[in-house]
């Protein structure tokens, strides 16, 4: 669920909206963790420009791309990046994740559990909805119960499962109970998963006027177009300091990169590696890199041959040519992956060597599993940029091998499911999310959207170990045991990872660089301004 | 007259038997694409779980033909039907998405005959002379660059370069006319490739009715040349060319789509492309009638037009 979007090339040229989370890409086409606590808001130091001090005044408008004449501001159907930035000027969670994607607290201030890790009390900070009322208990117990319920299919019920909102209740008007089904010792991860938004109890119109508690209050919304927004004065992180904000909807690449070089908007998202080399440090506009935002894989089916035999799979890992990979089709943007998920999150595994290509090794492995002239099929699609290059510099690589790779382009528009279940060697891709809930999704036996059929009682066994720890450091072993595993003969070849890129007008500060696409200073405005 | 009038019946019958058919192959293909429109919705978190929810909540668990049937038995009443992707009616996304469009169309047509039509017969009164061979080599010349790369050299030149207009109509929503100046680079590209194809077709039924008896008899009374020319030859070279006009209808909806893309005008080409990647079929089917029916009503026009100025070309009904 927390994926983050990539575009998708609805024609070749045509970049659009991504999905976030997950699986995938703009399209084509968000996750969010947590940390520490209570300090939200890019530091100076940190900022790109963010030094200065903020004036006050102005109207940003930021282009994404959206997903047209469909889109809603219902928090809750958030699905592409365009829909989160909207959300998350509108809502709060009760967390968000930090640039290490660990859950830091929003509207929450802070949370404890029992001894067992299975009930947890959280405590909401003083807020209120843009209507003036407060923020209470029942509004986020009716959220969560808004998007568990079994006849709607909200993307963040998968995450919410842990929770029994049944047998969860309000102590008060500032503290809710969470009554969990399991140990769940990461349950501040839920509190800040995609699309957790907490709305007023209570029915409301999201497209003519939606009530949050967020920094910006609504104006007015057209779909595929525009939102426009103002000033949450009253916001508990503090005011922000533009008078309005808009957001317009610009599924082309270069449209975006040429409004923003025409002045008719201050701030394009995901821009096109090639566009950020041909403008950083021309001075006209500012280019932003949010590193470590994408992770780029092939994900190997372990359940059926050739991978189920674990020396194949340790041969792919040694075909692949990493810095080839990031130069060739992320054009050097990112940074090169060691076959584990989280470069930079809490938790990752950083003690692990880096792997280097190694043919000969690869060769002799394959020969010892009685796969020479081995014959695969990597499955792609133009649904993420940087795929099918990808995969065509892969098929190269391991044709150096004797590997002969046959990639089969399929549709964009259902490739994450097609991909699920069928073939043996895809592309795949993911957003930002915490370490804990790539595990849970995607490397448990029933895990929802296991594309390497990763399904090991053993393993299964050590994440619940890992959920049922109180202690931080037992807990960072257990992960370390898992992500060894996984490194040493894991479905997930995970070659690099991609660098979200962001145009500014050169008069907008206080764009935080360090965040990850999907945490919560990504494509965040309320500490941004115009100087 | 009134074998005109039964003709025109007939061709309105046919047309409405053509949008009908155009829609059901439309659906067909729709249904033919892989992935629905949960799928498209589930994205890159296809849990099948979520899916299925997904799919029993937009009714995709029920049978094509009885869904097509439903959506046949509404549009009967006038209904559209409603997005299977957000809910809201159809007939909302064609209205929000047609002014931009037909913005476009008309401005691109209102000034793709007199440019079509000056150009072909410059062209053909010069015939053989360089101003012949210099409207000949633009034309061919531009009608060889695609609209996307034509529409992305524009922005680079007039917008990013010289800063004479808007690079997009990033903002304006569908208030475009208030912009007049974002409109002048999509109209541009609009414009590009369809003048081209006119303007030699006009060239050379120009050149051919120049060539014959009656204008040579023209000449021969005594009426000045630009009489003889627009009076007498153009009515002849105009018919072929009113039928390509019409035939440019269906190629400015592709170019209506690349352009709306490129300068971010959210019209009618707009709302396809994203009803197609989310296979939301009842606003693809709204669009396919829209666009059958605007296809069949302009080609009937156009062969009316080629009847009226040339009669003797015995236009098939």
């Amino acid at each position: 669920m927390n994926d983050a979007p990539l575009n998708d090339p609805r024609f070749p040229g045509l970049r659009r909206r991504g999905f976030l989370a997950a699986a995938g890409g703009a399209a084509g086409l968000g996750a969010l963790a947590l940390t520490g606590c209570g300090g939200s808001g890019p530091s100076a130091g940190d900022s790109h420009k963010g030094d200065g001090k903020p004036r006050r005044g102005g109207r940003l408008r930021a282009a994404f791309a959206g997903g047209g004449a469909s889109e809603t501001l219902d928090p809750h159907l958030s699905n592409l990046f365009a829909d989160v930035a909207r959300a998350k000027a509108l809502f709060d969670k009760l967390a968000d994740y930090g640039p290490d994607l660990s859950a830091q607290p929003r509207l929450a201030s802070a949370w404890e559990s029992n001894a067992g890790l299975d009930r947890w009390k959280v405590t909401l900070r003083e807020a209120t909805f843009h209507d003036g009322k407060p923020v209470t208990a029942q509004d986020v117990l009716h959220s969560y119960r808004r998007i568990t319920d079994p006849k709607k299919a909200f993307r963040a019920k998968a995450s919410l499962e842990p929770i029994d909102l049944r047998a969860s209740r309000a102590l008060d008007a500032r503290t809710v109970e969470f009554t969990l089904k399991r140990p769940t010792a990461e349950f501040p991860n839920v509190l800040a998963a995609f699309g957790a938004y907490i709305i007023p109890d209570g029915a409301q119109d999201f497209d003519r006027n939606p009530v949050g508690s967020g920094p910006f209050r609504f104006v007015s919304f057209a779909p595929g177009r525009s939102a426009v927004l103002k000033r949450n004065d009253a916001y508990w992180d503090g005011a922000p300091h533009l008078d309005e904000l808009e957001f317009i909807v610009a599924n082309e690449e270069s449209a975006r990169v040429n409004a923003l070089l025409g002045g008719q908007i201050e701030y394009a998202h995901e821009l096109n590696p090639t566009t950020a080399r041909a403008h950083e440090g021309k001075g006209q506009i500012e280019i932003v890199r949010l590193r470590n935002s994408a992770m780029q894989s092939f994900a190997m089916k372990t359940d059926r041959p050739p991978f189920d035999d674990k020396r194949v799979r340790e041969a792919f890992f040694l075909i692949a040519d990493r810095e080839e990979l990031v130069d060739g089709a992320l054009s050097g943007a990112g940074e090169i992956g060691n076959d584990l998920f989280g470069k930079g999150y809490a938790y990752y595994a950083e003690g692990l060597p880096q792997r280097e290509q190694d043919l000969d090794r690869a060769k002799a492995l394959l020969k010892e599993a009685g796969a020479e002239h081995l014959e695969v099929t990597l499955d792609t699609s133009p649904v993420a940029a940087g795929f099918t290059e990808a995969a065509t510099i892969f098929r190269d690589q391991a044709a150096k091998a004797g590997v002969t790779i046959t990639v089969k382009s399929g549709s964009k528009d259902s490739y994450w499911k097609d991909i699920l279940d069928s073939g043996t060697l895809c592309s795949y891709r993911s957003g930002a999310m915490p370490i804990e809930a790539h595990i849970s999704q995607r490397l448990l036996t029933g895990s929802t959207t296991n594309a390497t059929k990763w399904q090991h009682k053993d393993f299964d066994a050590l994440y619940q170990q890992a959920q049922s720890t109180r202690a931080e450091a037992d807990r960072a072993a257990v992960y370390a045991r898992m992500q060894r595993r996984l490194h040493a003969e894991g479905g997930f070849l995970v070659w690099g990872f991609a660098d979200w890129i962001l145009g500014t007008a050169p008069a907008v500060r206080g764009v935080e660089t360090k965040a990850p696409a999907n945490s919560l200073d990504w494509a965040r405005f309320d500490k941004v301004w115009l100087a | 007259m009134s074998g005109l009038r039964s003709w025109i019946a007939r061709r309105l019958l046919l047309g409405v038997g053509q949008t009908a058919a155009v829609v059901l192959l439309v659906f067909a293909l729709t249904e033919a694409l892989p992935g629905d429109a949960a799928v498209a919705l589930a994205g890159d978190q296809p849990d099948p779980a979520r899916i299925a929810a997904i799919r029993e909540a937009m009714e995709l668990d029920r049978p094509a033909h009885e869904r097509l049937a439903d959506w046949a038995a509404g549009l009967s009443r006038g209904d559209f039907g409603t997005s299977l992707a957000s809910g809201r009616p159809v007939s909302t996304y064609i209205a929000d998405g047609f002014g931009p469009t037909v913005l476009l169309a008309l401005l691109t047509v209102a000034l793709l005959v007199p440019v079509g039509v000056g150009l072909g017969v410059l062209a053909a009164r010069h015939e053989g002379r360089r101003v012949d061979r210099l409207v000949s080599s633009v034309t061919l010349g531009v009608y060889a660059v695609p609209e996307f790369a034509f529409g992305v050299l524009l922005i680079t030149v007039f917008a990013l370069r010289l800063g004479w207009l808007p690079p997009t109509a990033v903002g304006y929503g569908t208030d475009l006319l208030a912009h007049p100046a974002a409109l002048v680079l999509p109209v541009l590209v609009l414009l590009s490739r369809p003048v081209c194809s006119l303007a030699r077709l006009v060239r050379a039924g120009m050149i051919d009715a120049l060539a014959s008896p009656y204008v040579a008899q023209a000449h021969r009374y005594g009426i000045r040349g630009a009489r003889v020319r627009y009076a007498h030859a153009l009515p002849n070279a105009i018919a072929p060319a009113a039928q390509q006009l019409a035939r440019t209808v269906d190629w400015l909806l592709c170019g209506v789509i690349v352009v709306e893309a490129l300068y971010v005008i959210p019209g009618l080409g707009t709302v396809l492309m994203n009803a197609v990647a989310e296979r939301d079929v009842p606003v693809v089917q709204g669009l396919a009638v829209v666009f059958g029916l605007a296809t069949v009503v302009l080609n009937l026009g156009a062969d009316l037009v080629a009847r009226r100025f040339a009669p003797r070309a015995g236009v098939a009904a």
